[in-house]
């Protein structure tokens, strides 16, 4: 690998960091698990003079999790301490449904969750979950810290809403309304691939009705695109054929996935209908199965 | 007591491959781990369009650079008479581009530094001006009327066709035709793919002026035929160029030709006096080195109604880029494309063969085949299941019905192969057992009922292994045998060479074990050597499966000379006349009194100390061996499936293999081969394909967009075997390194198209991807790959 030149700093602070940061300018980049950044380098797609590696700064790795059922996620966490988590199964279906299936294990061994949210790439994976969640990015600058909703940090392909001085210090997933179902379906053509159309879809139920719902999809426009419509279809009432099927109508209409080597355009559509489908009335089934 | 050969590593040993032992500790030698003293670095300019003319090539910047030391355009190598090349197929191809860039990523200059991450730098900082003309990305566009002349370099060229080829009896095919009860048409086309090695190509050019002579350390299958080649294209003697290939990290014909930047970096080091090393990205490799299949078909078959193939008349369109630069045996335009049905008893064919020329990188090489094999196989078995499906008749009985017979052979094929052993119905019929055929029928008919679609897909096959005999297998005029050279120590101890060049087949480890087998001497006292041409006799290097049939025989052929020569000895040490005699596997002893001997390592002695009169010292020789035929390995490849009736998606449930190469000469390499040759069909039906845009942009120069696959979702392999002994090679082995990456892929598509029975599907295009399943599946139609590939 032979990228073009660059000066790398290893701070041990977030003060340091945010510090490098303000120097370069708009023209640091900030290096997690660099499972992204690596390859951009590498291919000269950027070219950042200065890299600032945030890996060694202390207790920015946590995956916590509070009594009322939110969950904080340390910008150090790597995809495969989530994969790992047993108490992420219990808590937080969706996520632990989609988190064996971001990249391959050796990619998940090093990237980053937050990372994955501030790279911004529409066909991400834990972005759709974090839009179907309702969760934020806790980004820390020189002014202090602020809570970014994943929905808005989102603008376009790998662009986010942080200023060059910003650091995403840690996500943020908020505690459920009810019982917190929901999962992630993803057709990818090899493991290891990204999505050529991936789901997420959450709700939380309440005395057999949906309390909060969110979808989430990937890969089917120029950023994470949020089925918010949809997913207001179902809350307020039980999952039933009828609501599941014109939630996932809803969410096809969302996408707007562009014809490539992976799939034509209607076909990805009726994927994201056939995924939130799938994902809504396996969890409609469970819930039967449990009354 | 006689000697146990599976002791001493002899033949059908499992042995422990000798190489890897270096390869799983890191200590491979590659031509990227080699560093020479004063090197400098390569690095290649690429086009990033696929047709335009070149307007201005500005170098200023690069030139001015700090640590650049020498900047070459096309320009600069037309001065020398190199700008262009001669290529194995006849054809010329642009070293670095004149007068037009023809494809995307082909060379345009070159740079070279003192350290990669300048030569990298630099190339950023030439600045080219293109005039982009309209791309040709497939034969249907190449041989358009108002098509653009993509070779307006060729004096003699007025359209994009390479060649019109063709062989058969289109009289009789005809006929034939005429008397069919049912004619079975399909059309599909063999997507481009690529082989890409786990190593890309690269090379160390170190030209010496005091000595005047020229070593290249590079990533070639055949070092003696890139000798050949720079003798003839630098013009340099041919006995001061020293090739060698170090350890090759994987070829699969992609480091059959030669490629531009290895002459580029010879004609820098000859310019600089100093190492120059050129090591491709993957990218490059991808979008540049040779490709591999790209050809169209349209087949038909005439058939009796009670199952009879009658004849069978096929035209193929290949894509071979905007260079004609595979090797191929030069009789055969299509390579061996012609072998097709050779395992069918069919009364007579018609090939006819249409190459063209398109904004596309060169290629078309024999990937992991024998010279289009790959394709021929392919298209023959899915033509087989079409027309059991037209037929209405089972397509397991459809192939008995038709396979050549055991007692017939040798038989001679309608297209003319003289295939000599098989037991082909027995081959099926153990593959049928081990899926449990009947079985998964009546459990396909249940799941049906259930909405599942099972599917299962047979393909059968028997490949033309080993080119060549020189009658009728040469390339460039180089016929295409083989060698080996022996040389036996005086401890008994040896070192074995061959012309051949192993990239990860295992030659270090089998060819001993033939050693052992014909002398007695263990295998681990065998050193194997190849890919120096200052050192091993000259071969036509390793592709097509061609190593155990030729140079693998000339290995038992050379070791049996020096059996002849120990004879003489061990008469001399015996005291006896060497009718008197009798071989036993590693010694010698005298008729009717086994007790009395002499053991090779003895004989080896007796050869450098202890001579009889008259018999010259030493003991050592080489032998060229000429097959009298190829080799014909047959195999059985059968797959189950499911198919997602609501995506498209189809999983494999089982992969059942039976392969009959003959004597297995160390069953685990064997089977490893097997294994890797089912991983790579299984990709070539999933997802491994090369696509191009409308304006030529290559959809696939890096492995986010090609994919190959992983031990994550390739599918595990039940293998099975039959023994039918090759008659005319030594130890009676046939080819095998590429049986299941030729026979694999049908078997997959089978499968899937037999769960779409009843879709009113004939075919899809490989890559069976999600979206071309559920589209064959829900518009009940038929899907075409075919490039170019619309983008919204
Ligand atoms: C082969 C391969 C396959 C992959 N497949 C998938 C897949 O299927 N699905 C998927 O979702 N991803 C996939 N990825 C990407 C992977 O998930 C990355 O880990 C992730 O996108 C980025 O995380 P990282 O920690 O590696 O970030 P890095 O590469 O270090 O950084 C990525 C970008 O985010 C910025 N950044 C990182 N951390 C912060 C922070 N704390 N604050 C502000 N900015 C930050 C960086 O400056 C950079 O611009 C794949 C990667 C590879 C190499």
């Amino acid at each position: 690998m032979y990228p073009p030149r660059f000066r790398y700093e290893a701070p041990q602070t977030i003060d340091e960091a945010i510090q490098l940061l303000s120097e370069g300018g708009g023209d640091a980049k900030i290096l997690a698990g660099g499972q992204s950044l690596i390859p951009l380098l590498k291919l000269r797609f950027a070219s950042p003079p200065l890299l600032v590696d945030i890996n060694e700064i202390p207790g920015l790795d946590h995956l916590d999790f509070a009594a009322d059922g939110s969950i904080r996620i340390g910008a150090l966490c790597r995809h495969a301490a989530l994969e790992r988590s047993e108490e992420l199964r219990v808590r937080q279906p969706t996520m632990a449904a989609a988190a064996g299936l971001v990249a391959d294990p050796i990619v998940r061994n090093r990237g980053t969750f937050v990372g994955s949210l501030c790279h911004a790439d529409p066909q991400g994976d834990w972005a759709a979950v974090m839009v179907a969640l309702g969760g934020s990015l806790v980004a820390q600058g020189p002014n202090g810290r602020r809570s970014i909703p994943v929905k808005d940090l989102v603008h376009g392909p790998f662009q986010n809403a942080l200023t060059h001085n910003e650091i995403g210090v840690e996500a943020t997933v908020p505690a459920p309304q009810g019982t917190p179902l929901g999962g992630y379906l993803k057709l990818e053509r090899r493991i290891g691939d990204f999505a050529t159309v991936a789901v997420a879809a959450s709700v939380d139920i309440e005395g057999g009705a949906v309390s909060r719902a969110g979808i989430g999809l990937v890969a089917v426009g120029s950023k994470t695109m949020d089925a918010s419509d949809a997913a207001a279809s179902l809350v307020g009432g039980p999952l039933t054929p009828e609501s599941i099927s014109s939630a996932a109508d809803l969410a096809a209409e969302v996408a707007k996935p562009r014809s490539d080597h992976r799939g034509s355009a209607d076909y990805k559509k009726h994927i994201v209908r056939t995924f939130v489908t799938r994902i809504l009335t396996r969890v409609s089934s469970s819930l039967e199965k449990a009354a | 007591m006689v000697l146990d050969e599976l002791k001493i590593g002899g033949l059908g040993s499992s042995r422990r491959r000798v190489e890897d032992d270096r390869f799983i500790r890191g200590k491979g030698n590659y031509v990227d781990d080699i560093v020479l003293p004063g090197m400098l670095h390569m690095e290649i300019l690429r086009s990033p369009v696929a047709h335009a003319r070149i307007k201005k090539i500005d170098t200023t910047r690069a030139w001015d650079m700090p640590g650049v030391r020498l900047v070459l355009t096309g320009e600069m190598m037309a001065a020398r008479n190199l700008a262009w090349m001669p290529t194995l197929s006849y054809d010329t191809q642009a070293v670095l581009a004149t007068d037009k860039v023809r494809f995307q990523g082909q060379e345009v200059a070159c740079v070279v530094a003192d350290d990669p991450y300048i030569a990298k730098d630099a190339i950023e900082a030439i600045d080219v001006e293109y005039e982009v003309l309209p791309a040709i990305v497939s034969p249907e566009q190449a041989l358009a009327p108002e098509a653009p002349l993509i070779r307006d370099d060729k004096a003699n060229q007025q359209d994009n066709v390479i060649f019109d080829w063709e062989v058969g009896d289109k009289a009789g095919t005809d006929a034939a035709f005429a008397r069919a009860d049912v004619v079975s048409k399909i059309e599909m086309h063999y997507p481009r793919s690529h082989p890409s090695p786990i190593e890309t190509c690269g090379s160390i050019a170190d030209f010496d002026r005091a000595t005047e002579k020229l070593t290249v350390y590079m990533t070639s299958q055949a070092p003696h035929i890139i000798r050949a080649a720079v003798a003839l294209v630098a013009e340099l003697p041919e006995h001061m160029i020293r090739i060698v290939s170090p350890d090759i990290g994987g070829g699969f014909g992609n480091k059959v030709p030669v490629y531009p930047g290895y002459v580029a970096s010879i004609l820098a080091s000859i310019l600089l006096e100093r190492p120059v090393k050129w090591i491709e990205d993957k990218t490059s490799n991808l979008m540049s080195t040779g490709f591999g299949r790209d050809v169209y078909l349209q087949g038909e078959m005439a058939l009796r109604a009670d199952g009879k193939i009658l004849a069978v008349r096929m035209h193929t369109d290949s894509d071979h880029g905007a260079f004609f630069s595979d090797a191929q045996p030069s009789k055969f335009k299509i390579g061996l494309m012609h072998s097709t049905f050779a395992c069918y008893d069919i009364p007579t064919a018609h090939l006819t063969a249409k190459g063209v020329y398109t904004n596309k990188a060169p290629g078309g090489v024999a990937y992991r085949c024998s010279f289009r094999v790959t394709e021929a196989m392919y298209f023959q078995e899915r033509m087989v299941q079409a027309a059991a499906d037209d037929l209405g008749m089972d397509q397991a009985e459809f192939r008995r019905r038709n396979f050549v017979r055991d007692d017939d052979f040798p038989h001679r094929t309608a297209f003319g192969f003289l295939t000599d052993s098989g037991q082909y119905g027995k081959c099926l019929d153990v593959g049928l057992e081990a899926i449990g055929y009947e079985d998964f029928l009546k459990e396909k008919e249940e799941a049906a009922k259930r909405g599942k679609l099972l599917g299962i897909g047979i393909s059968t096959m028997t490949e033309p292994l080993g080119a060549g005999n020189s009658r009728e297998y040469d390339i460039l005029g180089i016929k295409m045998f083989d060698s080996a050279e022996l040389r036996v120590h005086m401890t008994g101890k040896a070192i074995l060479r061959t012309g051949a060049k192993t990239q990860g087949q295992g030659h270090e480890t089998t060819w001993g074990q033939i050693v052992a087998h014909e002398l007695g001497i263990p295998a681990e006292d065998v050193l194997v050597e190849e890919g120096d041409t200052d050192t091993a006799p000259f071969g036509m290097g390793t592709y097509a499966s061609r190593s155990t049939p030729v140079a693998g025989a000339a290995v038992s052929m050379v070791a049996r000379k020096i059996r002849a020569k120990a004879r003489k000895l061990a008469a001399h040490l015996l005291e006896a006349s060497e009718e008197d005699i009798e071989w036993e596997l590693g010694r010698f002893h005298l008729r009717g009194d086994p007790s009395r001997g002499v053991t090779i390592q003895e004989c080896a002695m007796a050869a450098y100390s202890n001579l009889p009169d008259g018999l010259e010292p030493g003991l050592e020789n080489v032998a060229y061996y000429d097959p009298p035929n190829l080799t014909w390995p047959f195999a059985c490849y059968i797959a189950t499936v499911e198919v997602d009736p609501g995506t498209g998606v189809w999983d494999v449930l089982r992969v059942v293999a039976v392969d009959d190469c003959g004597v297995r000469i160390n069953p685990m390499i064997v089977e490893g081969q097997i294994m890797g040759g089912l991983t790579e069909a299984y990709a070539m039906a999933n997802m491994q394909f090369i696509t191009f845009d409308e304006e030529g942009n290559c959809i696939g120069g890096n492995y986010m967009d090609y994919l190959l696959p992983t031990a994550w979702e390739t599918p595990g392999f039940e293998l099975h075997e039959v023994v039918t002994p090759c008659p005319h090679h030594p130890i009676g082995a046939k080819g095998i390194g590429e049986c299941a990456t030729v026979g694999g892929p049908a078997a997959f598509v089978n499968a899937v198209m037999d769960a779409l029975k009843g879709h009113d599907v004939r075919n899809i295009d490989m890559p069976l991807l999600p979206d071309r399943v559920y589209k064959a599946m829900t518009e009940r139609t038929d899907v075409s790959g075919a490039p170019p590939l619309r983008m919204e």
